[in-house]
Formats: structure tokens, C-alpha cells, sequence
């Protein structure tokens, strides 16, 4: 298993770059990762995407979409690419230190 | 008299019914299979409409051939299922009632969740996840005087998440048959970062593309369509121009799940991947592509789920644990043109990789490669679709659980 040091912390990752084991995030590694995908600080609204997708992930075992965000009145899309440059679910995931969302097989 | 409901007679209703029809003790049980309509489309086939291959007519049946006899077939609109009472009301007021109830209601396009889709609709924007929808394309196709196509992938998940590369591949050789090549530009627009969501089979279709100077656009999410100006235009603010856009749209469950309280944001049930239980209701089963469970929604998903369902269903009557085996097995043969095919073979845990199949060093099939042999059976898979896989009749070699036999994973790097 990969791993990847994130300041003082070694946390496991999966080839892409995924956390594996949840146990392992702090705010302060999402900092970090959030560093590495070209995002330079987490805004309050940058939290309030994370924390959802971590409170959902929990209650589904999945990570949302972006349509799941958009319609739990979490956030609209646009807004969510221009915290998320790129991918927004996919990044907001990585972030949050969730696995790489499924529904794309 | 105990009864089982199945909504829906596509692939996964119609094999249930054949399974379950021959597992359950008639004097006990009843089954009834509830369906709209009494067009049984074989969905692959789809994909050749566009080209010629074959005309609409080549891939229809009608539902009630397949549905066994002694089995009831209500043809109505479904208005919603009331769990709560166990029933399931029909538009025209009947009310059905059920100890079990199988979901096999699918999954279908919806162009109107993309704005400005539907203003180019089958004038310069064609879909051909619909019998009509392929029909109007080959139409088109014969005329299109030239310029640039764009193939689009909307959002996942879609149905068959290859077709829209094997309508890419198809197009380029179709083109080129016809020394018609130049005169077009293919463009192929996908939201993931490749060609294939999982990555050595991403590797191998995106090379294929490249090989055939397919141009790819990724991570590319539509926010709208703006059909007047020909363009897509993604919600980063990227722009792809088009003179004809190809498009799966937005791939969704049945209106029925959502009046139902059933489904999550894209209409699919919650469903547990292993069991195909329903996540809320102990006597509610969902079958493919409308359970929301993370698997290809395909064909040959459903087939490997109905064995394995039909052992639940059994076992839930019987009040016995429920066997967690689906694995989220799906064998594939994706078209690249040029009468070569590529196979695929995978599940939840285990991308498609590259070997034989389905035995070992012999195969005879490769994986992962383009040859003839995958196109002859993907051309022969429609005989057995109808005459095989509907009715619940096993298909030799081909187990409902992936096996590893045969496969090889790369060298790292």
C-alpha cells in the first residue's frame, strides 16, 4: 500500500492518490492535499462541501455527486467548479479524504 | 396465494420471471410482471442502428413471447409503489398487491436535464440510446455533408459506458470505408479524465482513440448547450463547437421510482450491491440499471444478478439469511470497427485486464486486444440474448462470478 507524508503525517493512499483509511484525516492533511491539487486555502465554504461529503459518505458508504450536492441544496455546480477547479467531486472526495467516487464504472 | 411482483419486462424482469417461474411452487405462488408497453428492444443492437447494420425492426420482440407461460403480463402505466401497504398502484387505478417485489423499471435518457439540449434535438443533436432516437441518426449520418462530429458523454453513470467509444470507433471506420475520413472531424467529449473509467482499460481504449485520431476532450462537465451557436459549454467555461452532436444525455431511473419516494437524485434505488436487497425495505428487490448499486449498467450485469437474485428471493421466502454474492460481475465486447471487438471482463474489485477468456492460455477469446473472434460473438450474442439469457437458460462457460483464470495484471509503472 502506497503512502503518501502529508507534514508530520503518513497517511495510505491508493495509486491515485485516494486516502484508504479515513482514520488517518485531519484538517490538517485536507490542507495539504487541498495544497497539492492547486487549491492555496480552504475557505469556510470549502469546509461546509467537505463536511457534507464526509456526513453523506458515512450515511451511504459512497461519495456524493455533484448532482447530490446541487440538490440537497449543499451548493450549486457552478460554484462548486470554482472551489474545485477541474473536478469538483472528484477533488472535494480526495479532499475530504474519502475513496475515489464510484458511479463511473 | 402468495404473490411476487416484478416491475418492469426488460432484460432483468423478463430472466426473473423465467427463473423464478420455474423455482417457486405454482400452487403457492403467483408472479406477475407489470410493463408499459409490449416493445422488448434488445439495446445492444442499438448501437448499429445508426450505421445500417440494422434497422429498428432487427432488434424488436414483443415482451410477452419471453414472459413463460402461467405467468400474469399486465400491460399499464405504473403510478407508484406504496410500500407501506405493499402494493403497487397502476395509473389506471388498479392496485396490486405483493409479498415481494422485484424492481426492473431501468434506466433512460433525459436530454431536458441539460439546458439548450433539447432546442437542437434530432436536427443538429441526435442520441442513439433509443430505437427512434438511432433511427433519426442513420437518417442524419446518410446526409451530414461533413465537418465536425462530436460524440458526448453528459454524465455518469450512463448505461453501457463503452457504446459511446464503439460509436466513435464505428464512425471512424465507417468514414474511412466510404473515403470520407477527411472531410470529418471526430471530437470524443467525456466528464471523466479518460477514456474508460477504470485505468489499464482506460489505457488500452484511449490508445485506440489516439490510433485513430479521435480527438478527446476530458474532465469536460456540460453545463449547457447553446444549439443556436453549435457548441457545448462546460461549467469551467470550455467551449467544444459542433456541427453534429451525438450525445448520451443524462442517464436516469424510471419517474415512477421518484413518485415512489424510492430513489436517490438520479431516480436509482438503493439497493445493497451484494444482496440486491432494497437498502429500506426487507421485501424489495432491485435488479439492474435501476439500482444505484456500483456496477456497469449493462446487460450482462443483469444476467450475472438474476442468478444470484433468483437464490435470494428463494431464500427470503423461506426466511433463511440472504447469500451476499453478486460481485458486480460484467463481460463486455466493445466494437472498434474494422470487424474487431475488444472484450472485457471485470467486477466490483477488478478492472478489466488484459488474457483470455474464458479459459486460460487457450481462450479462445482474448481480453483487452481487438480481434475477430469478439466481433463474431458480440454479432452472435443477439441470437442468444433472445433465445438464451431471456428464458433463464445458462450459457455455457460463463459463470454469474468473475474468476480470475486467464487474467493478467500489467507490470507495475
Amino acid at each position: 500500500m502506497p503512502q503518501k507524508q502529508y507534514g508530520n503525517a503518513a497517511v495510505d493512499v491508493d495509486a491515485e492518490g485516494f486516502m484508504t483509511n479515513q482514520a488517518q484525516w485531519t484538517r490538517e492533511v485536507a490542507v495539504a492535499i487541498a495544497r497539492e491539487e492547486g487549491i492555496a486555502e480552504l475557505t469556510p465554504a470549502h469546509w461546509k462541501v467537505i463536511e457534507f461529503m464526509q456526513k453523506d459518505f458515512k450515511e451511504t458508504g459512497q461519495a456524493p455527486t455533484i448532482r447530490k450536492l446541487n440538490k440537497t441544496g449543499v451548493m450549486g455546480t457552478k460554484e462548486l467548479y470554482e472551489l474545485f477547479p477541474g473536478g469538483p467531486a472528484k477533488k472535494a472526495a480526495k479532499i475530504a479524504g474519502l475513496k475515489k467516487p464510484e458511479g463511473c464504472v | 396465494m402468495k404473490k411476487i411482483v416484478i416491475l418492469g419486462a426488460g432484460t432483468g424482469g423478463t430472466v426473473m420471471s423465467n427463473l423464478l417461474h420455474k423455482r417457486l411452487d405454482k400452487a403457492e405462488w403467483s408472479i406477475t410482471v407489470v410493463d408499459k408497453d409490449n416493445d422488448h428492444y434488445y439495446q445492444p443492437g442499438f448501437l448499429f442502428i445508426p450505421f445500417g447494420f440494422y434497422t429498428k425492426e432487427d432488434v424488436l420482440k414483443e415482451k410477452s413471447k419471453f414472459i413463460p407461460k402461467g405467468v400474469e403480463f399486465i400491460i399499464a402505466e405504473i403510478d407508484r409503489v406504496e410500500p407501506a401497504g405493499n402494493a403497487v398502484a397502476l395509473a389506471d387505478g388498479r392496485r396490486v398487491l405483493y409479498d415481494f417485489l422485484i424492481i426492473a423499471t431501468g434506466a433512460d435518457i433525459a436530454p431536458q436535464e441539460t439546458p439548450g439540449m433539447l432546442d437542437g434535438w434530432r436536427d443538429t443533436i441526435f442520441d442513439f440510446y433509443t430505437a427512434d432516437g438511432a433511427a433519426a441518426l442513420a437518417g442524419k449520418l446518410k446526409t451530414f455533408p461533413g465537418g465536425r462530429l462530436v460524440i458526448h458523454v453528459n454524465e455518469m453513470p450512463i448505461k453501457c459506458p463503452v457504446a459511446p467509444l464503439e460509436f466513435a470507433f464505428f464512425c471512424d471506420w465507417c468514414l474511412r470505408r466510404h473515403h470520407r475520413r477527411d472531410t470529418i472531424d471526430l471530437v470524443y467529449v467525456t466528464p471523466l479524465s479518460g477514456a474508460f473509467t477504470k485505468p489499464v482499460a482506460s489505457k488500452a481504449l484511449g490508445d485506440l482513440l489516439d490510433e485513430r485520431k479521435i480527438r478527446t476532450v476530458t474532465d469536460f462537465s456540460a453545463e449547457r448547450i447553446d444549439a443556436s451557436a453549435r457548441k457545448i459549454v462546460s461549467y469551467d467555461g470550455r467551449e467544444v463547437p459542433y456541427d453534429l452532436l451525438v450525445t448520451i444525455p443524462t442517464n436516469m431511473g424510471s419517474e415512477m421510482i421518484e413518485r415512489s419516494g424510492l430513489g436517490d437524485e438520479l431516480r436509482f434505488v438503493p439497493t445493497d450491491p451484494a444482496t440486491l436487497q432494497s437498502k429500506r425495505y426487507e421485501n424489495i428487490f432491485v435488479i439492474g440499471d435501476a439500482s444505484n448499486v456500483p456496477a456497469s449498467k449493462a446487460g450482462s450485469v443483469v444476467h450475472f444478478q438474476a442468478d444470484l437474485l433468483a437464490e435470494n428471493v428463494v431464500r427470503a421466502i423461506k426466511k433463511e439469511p440472504l447469500e451476499p454474492a453478486f460481485d458486480g460481475h460484467a463481460n463486455c465486447f466493445v466494437e472498434t470497427g474494422r470487424r474487431k471487438a475488444i472484450l472485457i471482463d471485470f467486477n466490483y474489485e477488478t478492472e478489466p485486464l488484459p488474457g483470455r477468456f474464458p479459459f486460460p492460455v487457450v481462450g479462445p477469446m482474448p481480453l483487452l486486444k481487438p480481434s475477430r473472434l469478439n466481433h463474431m460473438a458480440k454479432l452472435a450474442f443477439r441470437w442468444i440474448y433472445w433465445n438464451m439469457l431471456l428464458r433463464g437458460r445458462p450459457i455455457p462457460f460463463v459463470p454469474a462470478r468473475m474468476k480470475m483464470a486467464g487474467k493478467k495484471r500489467p507490470e507495475a509503472g
